[in-house]
C-alpha cells in the first residue's frame, strides 16, 4: 500500500477515535477550554457579559455547532459521540477536498 | 486556544486579518516556486490530521480542557509555508461549519495556530536536527522540541491577544467590553496549560508521527525537501 493510503487509514483510525476528546474530558470533570466560555459561564465567573461580548458571540451560527446536531446540547454522551464521529468525518472530507483543490491551483500555476 | 467571537474587539481582529492576509501570500508564492505533484495529498492529510487532532480534548481533571494542534508535524513534513496553508484550511471550516473558534477571530486564530506555531516549531526543528541523518533519534528528539515550543508559542500569543482586550476595551465603569480577563491572568492561563499538559500532547503526537515517517520514507528528512 502506498504511503498516502497508510496515512489515510490512520485519519479514519482518528475519526472512530475522536469521540475520546469528548469522553475523558467528562470523566475527568474538566470545563471548557480556557477563554472559550459562552455567555452565562462569563456571568458566573465576573458577575456580567461583557456588552461587546454579548454583540459579537452570536454573530454566526455555525451548521452543527461544537461538533455536534443542532438542538443536541442537552443529549447524552452516546449520541454526542455519535454527531462527533459524523462531524469529524464530514468536516474531514470538506478540509481534505479545499486543501486539494487549492494545491491543484498552487501547482498549475507552478507550472 | 480557539478564540471565539466576541473575545477580541472588532478592531483586534480586523488587524490580525490585515496582518494574514500578506502571510497568506507569501505562503502561496513560497508554495507554488516548491510544490510538486507528489506534495499535494500530503498538503490534504495535513490538513486533515491538524483537524482531527484538534478534536482530541485533553482535560486537566476538574479544570479546563486542551489539545494538540499537529501544525509543527505537518512543517516538519511539507514545509512551514505549506503548513500554514493546509492549518488555515482546517482553522476556516471549523469557524464556518462548527463554530470552533470565531469566524471574526479566524486572523486571530490563523496567525497563532496556522503561522506561529508551524514557524516557531519549524524553527526549533531544524536548529536541533540539521546535519543529522534523516533517520536519527536526533531528528525525533528535535521534532518534540519543536512540537513543544511551537503549541507554547502559539498559547502566548492567544494569552496576549486575550489579555490586552480589558485594558484596551472597557466602560468608564471598569467592565470589559469583550475578554473580561488581562494580561494578567490570560498570559498564565495559556501558557501554564500548555506548558504542563496540552504542549506535551503535542511533542508525544509529533514525535510519533516522526519516527514512523522515518521508517516508512525517510525522504522527508533529507534536507532541502519542503
Amino acid at each position: 500500500m502506498t504511503l498516502t493510503g497508510k496515512l489515510w487509514i490512520g485519519i479514519g483510525a482518528l475519526i472512530v477515535l475522536s469521540p475520546l476528546g469528548l469522553i475523558l474530558p467528562d470523566q475527568f470533570k474538566a470545563g471548557s477550554a480556557w477563554g472559550e466560555w459562552g455567555g452565562e459561564e462569563i456571568q458566573k465567573m465576573t458577575g456580567y457579559i461583557p456588552r461587546g461580548f454579548q454583540r459579537l458571540s452570536e454573530l454566526w451560527k455555525a451548521p452543527l455547532p461544537d461538533y455536534a446536531f443542532q438542538g443536541w446540547e442537552g443529549k447524552d454522551l452516546f449520541h454526542l459521540s455519535f454527531a462527533y464521529i459524523i462531524s469529524a468525518f464530514f468536516g474531514i472530507a470538506i478540509i481534505a477536498g479545499v486543501a486539494l483543490l487549492v494545491g491543484k491551483v498552487l501547482l498549475k500555476e507552478h507550472e | 486556544m480557539h478564540i471565539p467571537d466576541g473575545y477580541l474587539s472588532p478592531a483586534t481582529c480586523g488587524i490580525f486579518g490585515a496582518v494574514m492576509i500578506p502571510i497568506w501570500t507569501v505562503a502561496s508564492k513560497a508554495v507554488k516556486k516548491t510544490l510538486n505533484v507528489r506534495q499535494v495529498p500530503f498538503l490534504a492529510i495535513g490538513a486533515a490530521f491538524s483537524f482531527v487532532i484538534m478534536m482530541f480534548n485533553v482535560p486537566i481533571p476538574g479544570g479546563s480542557t486542551g489539545h494538540a494542534v499537529g501544525g509543527v508535524l505537518v512543517a516538519i513534513l511539507i514545509g512551514p509555508w505549506a503548513a500554514c496553508i493546509a492549518v488555515t484550511v482546517a482553522l476556516v471550516i471549523q469557524a464556518l461549519l462548527f463554530g470552533d473558534g470565531g469566524i471574526t477571530a479566524i486572523g486571530a486564530n490563523c496567525f497563532n495556530m496556522a503561522f506561529v506555531l508551524p514557524f516557531a516549531g519549524y524553527y526549533v526543528y531544524t536548529l536541533i536536527s540539521s546535519g543529522s541523518p534523516s533517520g536519527s533519534g536526533r531528528r525525533v528528539i528535535a521534532a518534540g522540541a519543536g512540537a513543544y515550543a511551537g503549541i507554547c508559542v502559539a498559547a502566548l500569543c492567544a494569552g496576549i491577544e486575550f489579555g490586552l482586550q480589558p485594558l484596551l476595551y472597557h466602560t468608564a465603569n471598569g467592565q470589559a467590553l469583550y475578554c473580561p480577563y488581562g494580561l494578567n491572568v490570560a498570559v498564565p492561563a495559556m501558557v501554564v496549560g500548555h506548558l504542563l499538559v496540552f504542549g506535551w500532547v503535542e511533542v508525544i503526537v509529533t514525535a510519533l508521527a516522526v519516527k514512523y515517517l522515518q521508517k516508512q520514507d525517510a525522504v522527508f528528512f533529507e534536507g532541502g525537501r519542503s
